[in-house]
């Protein structure tokens, strides 16, 4: 008579799930969220809760339609709601914020099949799409101190020499991200701070972020030979949001060590590509969706050789 | 060092008894012993039912070449003799004896006599003596080398890296006089010219014992291992040692490598020194639900139930019940199993650690493949098998995985790794068997169209 229960090997496991990573996630991306509201006052808070509350709504109402178990519960849609809600301008209209939460979760993670099935970014795609179909909004930078709601340049339009730019702010003013841009991205200072906390919870490895960035310093260096420019590069745009947050991604980026290298390298070469010679003045969103396509090549290509395996 | 790490994880160490000397228990009316309590032909009984037997009597002998003889640690009348289901799902014939309590041992034990290397070998199968790390391999056959040459260096495990265990740990203090002797019998029968005994650095007591009795030049050297689970697998074992991958479908002795776990080499030192063959085990009892965890002594076939009462029974209902630690162990159906030659802890745990995690998607996060030891890929393995595709099977080369179970430990979505590379393992072999089989047949065809042409 079986009395207990009995399982497979092993019968302990460590404590973290798939709930307690989104959780750091989200808490990894609240001095972003912190610094959005001072930058760009209270509606970057309004446009977040828009997102996360869509995002995660359109999940659960999702999986109820299909009859498959409810997932918001592991937090990865309301991750995904924040990621957009901060690549987006802060003027965008609420129900254009609610339209990229939807195309996020329902088109680009759950008809894939959910968390860990997508390959593609979430967050990145719908910000690509609402690019395509709200081009002005999408486009209307605010920017902080200036006059009320001032439509201005992004920093990396005005180093573009497009007609309209305005004066750069210095780099003490990117760094803290006093600049124009999507609402969780400009200021570099808060990224960072919640990069580091993810490298010390073991969230993400450094591979991707340090390819990445280092990639864009070392090919705007080659490119323009000034340092202060390729610093410049770094906290333009969204790189570091990018970098830290969005390439780090576990289903649509490789997961080993040296596949992670080179989906970052790849992502700085495409990212600078389409800055200096691109149509486009920022490319970041654009070179991790085109990574996202080559991830199972790379993870496949750099798959570890077995441990005394002999070739059969 | 060496150039490439190999990964682990590190699991909560719990070793609460490593300062309990063992206990003895006193004998149960009962004792079942299993025929196949190491890997190999399961031993073949030579008592019958009615039999009056005594402490070190022979019960059952080998029944081949790997395979080992049993030894009866208790006085008693040998009560049956029938079919017993073994954690592994098969019935194997076992030897229920009825104690007398008098623990009457057998005239006539002696030291064995031994003189040459073939004395030795002889000596070695009859001391009954299997790997007592878990693996339970005959020791007699991997002390039977054709070329001593071929041995470069012995390696004496003592990493006991698996959570609770602490039976290894006691044998290298209370024991350790044991461990030099069989040191001792290897120098002189094996002609080893290097020792090397590895213990992971969260024992600094058997480190210090066993680095105070090394002396310069005597080809016996102590390293300290970090303690990172699996650093006591055999193959992780020989690389951090000496350094050698021991490749697929090898031995460790073709890359010069013998590793005796330091239990097995006291217990096979015991019987050259006493003539008396392994009939007792020293247990570790632990787990949540154990009122007092303890080191016990206890003799082969001792239903594990009775450990838990001498370790004041339970402080909370048991819900799951392991032979092993809880990275590696073998989950038990009852209280009614017995110990074994190769059990090293009987483990229980309350319903709160023997739940099982609820499954969720795979997140692709990578971590079972940063925590493999073998550099394998968990989470393509899982996708094959689910796919059933055994040609990737054979690339992803899953037949390596040792089941130590790191990927399952760290995985986030509590996915069953192991189970499924268990599952995996099969559905490999059964395609590489039917390949050979069509690629044989259609060499006879061929064969037969050649004939009649």
């Amino acid at each position: 008579m079986s009395t207990m229960k009995v399982s497979v090997s092993p019968h302990v496991k460590d404590s973290t799930s798939t709930t307690t990573i989104m959780r750091d996630v989200l808490i990894a991306l609240c001095p972003a969220l912190v610094a959005s509201a001072l930058i760009f006052g209270a509606r970057a808070l309004l446009v977040t809760a828009v997102c996360v509350a869509v995002a995660v709504g359109s999940e659960w109402a999702y999986e109820k339609l299909v009859k498959k178990p409810s997932t918001t519960g592991d937090l990865s849609a309301a991750v995904t709601g924040v990621l957009l809600a901060f690549n987006l301008p802060v003027g965008i209209p609420l129900w254009q914020a609610a339209f990229g939460s939807i195309t996020a979760v329902i088109v680009v993670k759950q008809l894939f099949g959910g968390i860990g099935q997508n390959f593609a970014n979430p967050a990145i795609t719908a910000r690509i799409i609402m690019l395509l179909a709200f081009s002005s909004t999408m486009t209307a930078w605010v920017i902080p101190g200036a006059a009320d709601a001032v439509s201005g340049a992004t920093p990396l339009v005005i180093l573009k020499g497009v007609e309209g730019g305005g004066t750069l702010p210095s780099l003490t003013q990117m760094f803290l991200g006093l600049r124009g841009g999507c609402l969780g991205e400009t200021s570099a200072i808060a990224l960072l701070l919640g990069g580091a906390y993810l490298l010390v919870r073991r969230v993400i490895s450094w591979h991707t972020p340090v390819a990445f960035i280092g990639t864009v310093f070392l090919f705007t260096l080659a490119v323009g030979g000034n340092v202060q420019n390729s610093v410049y590069e770094i906290l333009s745009g969204g790189l570091l949001i990018g970098a830290f947050f969005m390439a780090t991604d576990y289903s649509t980026t490789p997961n080993t060590d040296w596949g992670r290298i080179i989906f970052g390298v790849g992502c700085g070469l495409i990212t600078v590509l389409i800055r200096v010679w691109g149509s486009y003045p920022e490319g970041v969103s654009f070179s991790i969706l085109l990574m996202n396509i080559l991830t199972p090549y790379i993870a496949k290509a750099t798959r570890k050789k077995p441990f005394g395996g002999v070739a059969a | 060092m060496f150039s490439k790490k190999l990964h682990g994880v590190h699991v909560p160490h719990r070793k609460n008894t490593a300062g309990l000397k063992p206990e003895r228990l006193p004998v149960t009316p009962f004792v079942t012993i299993p025929m196949a309590m190491h890997i190999g032909a399961p031993a073949k009984p030579v008592v019958s039912v009615g039999d009056e037997v005594k402490v070190g009597q022979l019960i059952a002998e080998a029944g081949g070449f790997v395979s080992s003889p049993i030894y009866s640690g208790v006085s008693g009348k040998v009560k049956k003799i029938d079919n017993l289901l073994m954690s592994s799902g098969q019935f194997v014939p076992a030897v229920t004896i009825e104690t007398d309590g008098l623990q009457a041992v057998l005239e006539g034990i002696v030291p064995p006599k031994a003189e040459t290397l073939q004395e030795f070998g002889d000596a070695v199968r009859r001391s009954g003596v299997v790997g007592l790390g878990g693996a339970g391999f005959p020791t007699a056959v991997k002390l039977t080398v054709k070329e001593l040459s071929a041995i470069e260096a012995v390696i004496i495990n003592g990493a006991e890296c698996e959570p609770y265990i602490t039976s290894d740990t006691r044998t290298m203090i209370d024991d350790a006089e044991l461990i030099w002797d069989g040191i001792a019998l290897l120098q002189k029968y094996l002609q080893v010219k290097r020792i090397i005994i590895g213990i992971e650095n969260n024992k600094p007591e058997c480190l210090n014992i066993h680095r105070k009795k090394c002396v310069p030049g005597g080809g016996v050297e102590v390293k300290a291992l970090p303690a990172m689970y699996p650093q006591g697998a055999e193959k992780v074992l020989i690389y951090n040692t000496i350094g050698r991958v021991v490749p697929e479908g090898k031995l460790p002795l073709d890359v010069g490598a013998v590793v005796l776990n330091c239990t097995t080499l006291a217990a096979l030192a015991r019987y050259m020194k006493t003539g008396m063959p392994l009939v007792e085990k020293c247990v570790t009892v632990d787990g949540s639900a154990v009122q007092t965890p303890k080191n016990v002594i206890a003799p082969i076939g001792t239903p594990v139930k009775a450990l838990f009462d001498f370790c004041g029974g339970f402080k909370s209902e048991p819900q799951k019940v392991l032979y092993g630690g809880p990275m590696m162990g073998l989950a038990l159906p009852d209280l009614d199993a017995p110990v074994l030659k190769n059990t090293n802890a009987v483990l229980a745990f309350n319903e709160k650690d023997a739940g099982l995690p609820k499954e969720t998607n795979c997140i692709r996060c990578g971590r079972c493949v940063g925590a493999c030891p073998f550099s394998l890929a968990p989470v393509d393995i899982e996708t094959a098998f689910r796919q059933a595709k055994p040609e990737e099977l054979e690339i992803l080369k899953v037949n390596l995985c040792m089941e130590c179970g790191c990927c399952a430990y760290v995985c986030p979505a509590n996915r069953p790794l192991v189970q499924v590379n268990k599952l995996a393992k099969v559905m490999l072999r059964d395609y590489q068997a039917a390949q050979k089989a069509a690629a044989e047949m259609l060499k006879a065809r061929d064969a037969k169209k050649e004939e009649k042409k």
